[in-house]
Formats: structure tokens, sequence, C-alpha cells
């Protein structure tokens, strides 16, 4: 049995037995979705903030319907910038969360690193949902459970992450979750849109999606940000669609059974094809669906339940 | 007053003097050096076992007066100072208003005199403002009573490069040193640390040794060029020391700094989110701090500098991104320099002193400070106790502020007595205000 999760901070933090226990408490608690009536009463009379301090939509939408379906007060704390405009400092905000008595924080922030201070300040669990250019391990945890119901064994598989991973949150989360579950995983961007260096992080990188696109089992494309468009980190939009998006032919070129990922939203027309994003192989709104179900497994898990309990949860539902 | 040190460790730069001996002091002065020396009537402090060394002296100093006092004032700043060892510290120039008048720096420079803990010796700012357009009035603040013969934008760089000659060339006029802030700041717009493996991990913008280096080699140019004295403050890269050895070689006039803390603290720190690391430049990798460590030892780079920046808690406790940049080390700077490069075997204790005190000497005039312990220099003198252990504790230092980056650390050695000319200004290990 692994160790209790105390924060869900980094997925540098968990090791493969943690990962597998929270993809299969997610499997558990999924099919509270398909019942009538989509709530359990598990965390009833426990409260969750969920500390939305950088502009996020789908992100606290399913966060908010994750702690709800468990049946857990939700306090909302939404606000852009630093509590420092406010005369205030982050740690002053982190004890003033404390004093009110919540169960467990869930946080997203522009500053890389702020559910760690957070974590540092207050004694109750802190769940990252997304800091900076640094993790969002529920989005890796949520894809690495849309890859397991695909294609099965994680192990087995080889994941080409392709885009701007200089920038992405996402792109660290999911390849430390990859490489934890034994996975291959093999970089390709610009190199403008490469990290300064990868040493430790287990992958290869490639020049070109062609080198690779028939060999892979995942295509996980990560989102082009408007402001790398202005930044003059590539010549235009239309260069990068042509050399590092992808588009019907390479699709044809992946193997059979293979899929195409990506963590939204999407720009249409530069990393992802309208015919691409529409196809039957590109599981995108599946990911957003077992989101919920994986963000119901971590906050379960953060809040003290073991998987028996995840189980019973189930159980109550059905009976 | 006459007062008889005995039986110290003298360790003397200046004359290379590293030997037992006595300390005669009349007033203000040193009188006579020797061993065993007797006692004529005066006091006599035994201080067998301990260090004897001229007063410290720190290039770069943020003593917050005017402008920032909540972080620190030129009382704080001074008695910081003398716990530290350290008998002058030079003012720098990014305070509200900036020093770059003779009003901002003579108030500057008699709150020093009238606390007494530490000369203060304003730096001038390089431009008005410190905005980088216009080169401020350096015939002003030179021929002010803070006599200023040293100017910087610390914090902020000289981006034009023809400002930067200008400056060069205008100081010549006074003998005075431009230290310019070595960032080339197009390639530092957004960093929040030194580039490299661990900014890729933890997913924070990078601050590349090439923004720092690109900017030395421009300005060794432009000093060249012109003829001009030249300093480099904290360098922190090995391809900056790489720089500064060949120019010296050279023959062109530059001198160099380095803080204790990019001695002694690597890029690995950062991994804690903690923003007391956030400094500018940033904390490096492990091998550009074993490089400074040579660069120290042989030379190449000539003082140790504090680079003191004290923060109050409610600005630098915020999230790694929004905290300011700077860290405190007037009080752990020579305790720091002993125990991560001294006992590491890096740098011999006598050079380690060098670099507190004729290094800075020589890098501007700092009247009487940074010399010999000789018969006619000013009673300019620290001991410092070598057998004394001591955990770093933020609140217990003399600054404001807290956001020393040695929390916690076991240092080994510790300023014991602070002497300004003849007075003390610690004893005991208590500062004298």
């Amino acid at each position: 049995m692994t160790a209790r999760l105390h924060h869900l901070l980094s997925m540098e933090d968990l090791d493969a037995a943690m990962i597998e226990l929270i993809l299969d408490t997610a499997h558990k608690l999924h099919e509270i979705a398909d019942r009538p009536i989509k709530k359990v009463p598990t965390l009833r009379g426990r409260t969750v903030c969920n500390m939305f301090l950088e502009d996020s939509t789908r992100t606290r939408l399913s966060f908010d319907l994750a702690a709800k379906r468990l049946s857990a007060d939700v306090l909302t704390f939404t606000g852009k910038g630093s509590s420092v405009s406010k005369g205030e400092s982050f740690r002053d905000t982190a004890l003033t969360l404390k004093a009110m008595g919540i169960d467990a924080v869930v946080v997203r922030s522009h500053s890389s690193g702020a559910p760690q201070q957070l974590a540092s300040y207050i004694d109750v669990p802190v769940l990252n949902a997304g800091d900076g250019w640094h993790q969002h391990p529920t989005q890796a945890l949520l894809d690495l459970y849309t890859m397991r119901h695909h294609l099965g064994d994680l192990s087995q598989l080889h994941v080409a992450v392709i885009g701007d991973i200089l920038h992405s949150r996402v792109a660290r989360s999911e390849v430390q979750g990859l490489r934890t579950m034994g996975a291959r995983v093999t970089i390709v961007a610009p190199p403008t849109l490469l990290p300064p260096s990868i040493q430790g992080w287990g992958v290869d990188v490639v020049r070109s999606i062609d080198d690779i696109i028939d060999d892979i089992d995942v295509a996980y494309l990560l989102r082009v940000q408007h402001e790398r468009m202005q930044g003059g980190f590539f010549p235009s939009s239309r260069e990068y669609a042509r050399i590092w998006g992808m588009n019907g032919d390479r699709l044809r070129r992946m193997k059979a059974g293979s899929i195409v990922m990506h963590p939204g939203p999407m720009n249409r027309g530069v990393e992802i094809t309208s015919e691409v994003a529409d196809h039957k192989r590109a599981v995108i709104s599946d990911q957003v669906t077992n989101g919920i179900a994986v963000r119901m497994a971590v906050l379960y898990l953060l809040l003290g339940g073991g998987p028996e309990g995840a189980g019973h949860a189930s159980a109550e539902v059905m009976a | 007053m006459r007062l008889l040190l005995k039986g110290a460790r003298v360790l003397d730069p200046a004359s290379g003097r590293d030997e037992v001996a006595d300390v005669r002091i009349l007033g203000e002065d040193v009188v006579e050096v020797g061993p065993s020396l007797t006692d004529d009537g005066d006091h006599v402090h035994d201080l067998a076992g301990l260090w004897l060394v001229p007063g410290f002296v720190d290039l770069h100093t943020h003593l917050r007066e005017p402008g920032f006092e909540e972080a620190e004032d030129v009382a704080t700043g001074t008695a910081a100072a003398a716990a530290g060892g350290y008998t002058a510290v030079c003012a720098m120039a990014n305070t509200d208003p900036v020093a770059d008048s003779a009003a901002v720096v003579e108030m500057v420079w008699r709150r020093g005199l009238e606390v007494g803990l530490a000369d203060v010796f304003p730096v001038g700012a390089i431009t008005k403002g410190l905005a980088g357009e216009e080169l401020s009035e350096f015939g002003e603040l030179h021929d002010s009573a803070a006599c200023v013969d040293f100017f910087s934008d610390d914090g902020r760089p000289v981006a034009s490069a023809q400002l930067m000659r200008r400056a060069l060339q205008y100081a010549t006029a006074f003998d005075a040193v431009i230290c310019n802030h070595s960032e080339e700041p197009s390639l530092t717009a957004v960093a929040q640390m030194n580039e490299g493996a661990m900014s890729s991990l933890l997913g924070l913008p990078g601050w590349p040794h090439e923004a720092e280096e690109v900017m030395i080699a421009r300005d060794l140019i432009l000093a060249a060029g012109v003829g001009a004295r030249l300093h480099v403050p904290h360098v922190t890269t090995a391809g900056a020391a790489l720089l500064i050895r060949e120019a010296k070689a050279r023959g062109i006039r530059v001198t160099a700094e380095v803080t204790p803390h990019h001695l002694s603290i690597d890029d690995a720190a950062v991994a804690s989110y903690d923003p007391v690391f956030k400094v500018n430049p940033p904390v490096r990798t492990v091998d550009d701090v074993l490089a400074l460590r040579a660069a120290l030892a042989d030379g190449t780079i000539d003082a140790v500098a504090t680079d003191h920046a004290p923060h109050p808690p409610e600005t630098k406790d915020q999230e790694w991104e929004h905290a300011p940049c700077g860290m405190l080390g007037l009080e752990t700077a020579f305790s720091v320099v002993v125990t991560d490069l001294v006992e590491a075997g890096a740098l011999d204790l006598l050079t380690a002193v060098a670099r507190f005190t004729t290094g800075p000497a020589s890098v501007r005039n700092l009247r009487g400070h940074g010399g010999s312990i000789a018969a006619g220099h000013p009673a300019n003198l620290t001991v410092v106790d070598p057998a004394q252990r001591w955990q770093v504790d933020g609140v217990q230092l003399q600054s404001r502020a807290r956001n020393t980056p040695f929390q916690g650390r076991t240092l080994q050695s510790k300023p014991v007595h602070t002497m300004l000319r003849g007075r003390f200004t610690l004893r005991d290990g208590v500062v004298q205000s």
C-alpha cells in the first residue's frame, strides 16, 4: 500500500502505485455520472475552497462539479494578481483561509510554486489545479485515465507530446506521469519552445512529427497560446500549423487504434485542424468527462478516504 | 584613550602579516603593532585565540534610506554592518528620492556620521532618477561633502550602449568608477530565476547567464575604448568570471565583486519556491558557484560585496513571481565565506580577509578603510572569534528585515568586536548604539 496522499502539488510526488490508486478510485466513482441522481454523500459536511487566482473556466467548473458530486460544500474564491495589491502578503491570505476552518484548498495560480508555498503555510490538503508553467497534476491524471481506458497498459505506450513545452504546465505533469507509469515519451516542438534543459526528463526529442508519426499510440497536442504567437517564438501560426500541427494527412499515418488528445481549449487551424479535432480518434471530450471523476477521486483520497471507501461511495449510489 | 589589543592572530593583507601580535591604539589611530607590547597603563583587551583584521568594507549595500525605511534605514543598516564586522558600507543609489543629487548623498553620508556605527559612502546614480536616459551630475556629486567617486544604477542596467559609453567617458574627469548592473534587459524580460535544468523543472522563466555575460562583454569593450574604470557588481556566472579574467590580463581597468550568496547557494534552493531565495542576479548552478570561488581566490574577483537588500515580510512573503528580489547579507557575509570557502579549502584565510578589506579599497577611495593594521592608520578594526558556531535566525539580526537566505544554517566564526576609529561599534557581540 502506498503512503497516504497529503497534498497533490506535482506529478513528481506520485509513485506508480499512487497513480494506479487514483485511477482505480476514479474508475469506481465514474459511474456516479451515469446515475439519475449524480451525487453521493461521501464528503458531506466537508468544505472545499476553490481558490482560483487566475482565469479558468473549464478547470474551475470541473472541480466544482467534482466536489458537489461528493456532497462537499464549495467555497469559491476568485481573484487576479497578487495579494500584495491589497497590501497583504500571500502568507496572510493563506492564514485567513486556515482560520476559516476549510478542509481542503484547490488552488489555481498564475505563479509557479504558489500551491507549494500555500502547503507550507497551512496544514490542510492543497490540490494544485495548475500553477504557472509548473504543474497541472489533475490534467495529467485525467489524461492517464483516458489513455488507460482507450489503450490499456500505460507502460506499453509511446506518447508524443507536441507543441509549446516551455510554457506548459500540462507538459511537465504529463511527461512525469507518463514516465512514472513506464510509458515512452517523445517531445516535438519548435526549438524556441523547448525548455532550456530536459536533463532528467527521460524523454526523446525529435525535430519533426513526421519522424515518429507512424510509431506513436498517442499524439498529445498542446495549446499554442495567443501570446506565444505574438512573442516571436515562431514566425507565424501558418508556419506552425504546417510544421508542428496535427492534420488529416498525419492522422492517417498514425497506427490503427492510436488516439489524439488535447487539454483544451483548442486553437483549431493552429495545433490541430478541425478535421482531426472532430475525428472519432480524437478523444478530447472524453478527457473533459474523465476529468470530473479523476478530480472526485483526488478530493476523496486527499480528504481521508481509502480505496474501500471509494467502493462504498459507489455502492451507496447503487443501493 | 589608550587601548592595547593583546594576543590576537593579526591578519593584515596589506602587509601580508599573519602572526600573533599586539596592537596599541591611541585615540582614533593605531600607534604600534608588534609582538608582546608592554602595558603602559592602557585598557588591555585579551584577544588570545581571536583574529584581528582590518574593518570590513562593503561595496554594495542597500540601506533603503531615504524612501524605504520600512525595510531598513541608516541606523539599522549600519547596526547590521557593525554586527557583521564592517566599518564602512557603500550605500546604493536606488532610494526615493534617488541618490542623483548632492542633497540626497550628503543626507545619507551625514546620517552615517550621526549614527556612528559605520562610515557610509554613498553611491551616485549613473542616470537621473535611474531612468537610463540622462547622466546625473557626476561633478555635483563628486564635489559634495559625500565625495562620490563611484556611480551605479544598481538594479537597473544602463541599456543604451551610447549612454554607457558617455558615462564611462565623463567619469574619467573625476577618476570615478562606473558600476553597471550587468543584465541585458531584452534577454530577461520575464525572468524569475537562473535559466537551466532547475528553471525547466520548476516552470519559472529563466534568467540566462548570457544576459549577464553579453552586458559585461559590452561594458569591458566600452571601458577599454575610452580608458575608463569599470566595476562589475555581483558576478554570478562562470562565463562572466572568464571575461573579467581575460580583460584584466589585457590591462583593461576593471574590478569585480561577488556576493556571499552567489558563493554559497545554488539554484537547487529555488525548488522550495521560498521567495527568500529570489535575488537579482539569480543564484546560479553549482558549476557557477565553484567557478566564482576560484575567481575570488585567484584575484579575478577583487571583493566580496553583500548586495544587502532588506525587504519587509509583507512584500517578500508573496508568490515567487510577485516577490521582490534581494537578500540580507551584512551580518552573515564573513561567516559564510569562512564556513563555505575557507573551511572547505577553497580560499586561504588571509586572502579571504583581503577580499573584505584591501580588495574593496582597490575599487574606490575609502578614506582610511580597507587599509593596513599599522602605525599611523585609523583604528578601523574587526575581531573575529573563529571558534564560535552560531545558527542564523533572521529575527535576531540587527536589520529591520528578516530576509536572510541563511535562516537556520549553522555558520563557523563570528565577528565579536568592531572598532571604528578607536571606538567600539560592536563589543562582545553587542552593537554599541
